[in-house]
């Protein structure tokens, strides 16, 4: 399949117009909202539902197989936030503090671009090992550390570590997926084949509900473009195809398939917008959420979503191709 | 039969209540009541869009208290945070819980 009806195909997918009906609903100021504790809801469903389906595959792989993964995963986690904490160096109205802010953004990683890249890759028969989730749990945090370190290297000042880390920790991004995959493994296939209809049946719509809603609040981040600059704009679409290529690249040379290996793409290329605003916003209360939610929200996660989701398989397809 | 206390009202992104509620306390209240809220305010930029608004802490303290919590507040949460306080004279009853 060419690259162009595989970026048709993911454009014209339910969950990605769902999420354009979300910026329609912004751009004309229509007051649709998701009520708070249906969003809620929906993001418990959805990180539990992810946990619990990686963590029956992981029941079902050798230490062997995803030790390599995990390895590259880690490093990834390490070498992404620190390469976008030197790139952003050159827009130079940005502070230290906002490049470490949005390094750290960078650095994590979104949910919801590797639900709805999982789906679309499934849609297109491309296979994903079940347990990429657990690289997607361990690939949230340690982007967020090293982009608060970067962020008050040198200054005079003490990160609140304790509080930070409680906040990544204990915020229910991590605990639910960590705790769901734990779920996965005890349960294992049987345990699984009770509650799949409502975890597997459902998902892709229910997402495509939480796609709605994610539109309409990145619509709101859209107005801030204007006084963001142009720099960021750029950063927030070429960045992720570097850092979706480091994480493509990874995922062949630790072993992963094909789909595996773009998913890392696209885990290594989506930037958080949940758990790192949260943390940062304690950890730095001087970097701008202006800045930061903006370019993780506004610009990176629909880039990611339309165009970056087809072009980390074809990063993939490519890299298999010329045989690494 | 009443007593004069000071009742603190404190805005704050919802982000940060957890934290605000800590440090009002160590500052002396005994007590304090959190509501979700949202408006609008002059900064009208947060974190947390995703993550509902605002939220609203009240507590009601002595006036020394009052003081030193509007301090803090100067030092640690003006200048950074969408973040709006105000106090005002109330009565109580049983003062030696406030």
């Amino acid at each position: 399949m060419d690259i162009l009806s595989v970026a048709v195909q993911n454009l014209t997918s339910a969950p990605v117009l769902a999420f354009g009906l979300g910026l329609l609903a912004t751009a004309i100021r229509s007051d649709l909202r998701l009520p708070e504790p249906i969003y809620q809801a929906i993001s418990i469903y959805l990180l539990l539902g992810i946990g619990i389906k990686g963590g029956v595959a992981l029941s079902e792989v050798s230490i062997a197989e995803v030790g390599m993964p995990i390895l590259g995963t880690l490093l990834l986690g390490v070498t992404i936030p620190a390469l976008a904490f030197f790139l952003l160096k050159r827009i130079r109205k940005l502070s230290q503090v906002d490049r470490g802010a949005l390094a750290a953004h960078y650095g994590s990683t979104s949910l919801v671009t590797f639900t709805a890249a999982i789906i679309f890759y499934e849609s297109v028969s491309v296979s994903v090992e079940g347990y990429l989730t657990t690289l997607l749990a361990i690939l949230e945090i340690p982007g967020i550390i090293v982009g608060l370190l970067l962020a008050t290297r040198g200054l005079k000042r003490n990160v609140p570590w304790n509080e930070s880390l409680r906040e990544i920790l204990a915020g229910r991004s991590i605990f639910l997926l960590a705790g769901g995959l734990v779920i996965g493994f005890l349960t294992g296939n049987i345990g699984f084949a009770r509650i799949d209809e409502f975890f597997v049946a459902l998902f892709p719509g229910i997402l495509t509900l939480f796609l709605l809603e994610l539109g309409i609040v990145a619509g709101r981040r859209l107005s801030d473009l204007k006084t963001s600059g142009f720099g960021l704009v750029i950063f927030g679409i070429a960045f992720p195809l570097i850092s979706g290529s480091l994480g493509v690249l990874t995922g062949q040379l630790t072993g992963l398939s094909l789909g595996g290996s773009a998913t890392l793409g696209v885990l290594s290329a989506s930037a958080s917008y949940i758990a790192a605003p949260a943390a940062v916003r304690l950890a730095l209360p001087e970097a701008s959420p202006g800045i930061y939610l903006t370019a993780s929200l506004g610009i990176t996660f629909p880039f990611n979503l339309t165009l970056g989701i087809p072009i980390m398989l074809q990063i993939s397809t490519y890299i298999e191709s010329v045989g690494l | 039969m009443l007593k004069a206390r000071k009742l603190v009202v404190i805005v704050v992104e919802a982000g940060l209540v957890t934290r605000l509620a800590r440090d009002v306390m160590a500052k002396g209240a005994k007590g304090y009541t959190v509501t979700s809220a949202s408006g609008l305010g002059p900064r009208n930029q947060r974190a947390g869009d995703l993550e509902g608004g605002n939220a609203k802490l009240e507590t009601v303290v002595p006036e020394a208290v009052a003081t030193e919590v509007l301090e803090m507040l100067k030092t640690n949460y003006f200048p950074h945070y969408a973040c709006s306080a105000w106090v005002s004279d109330v009565q109580v009853l049983r003062d030696d819980r406030y």
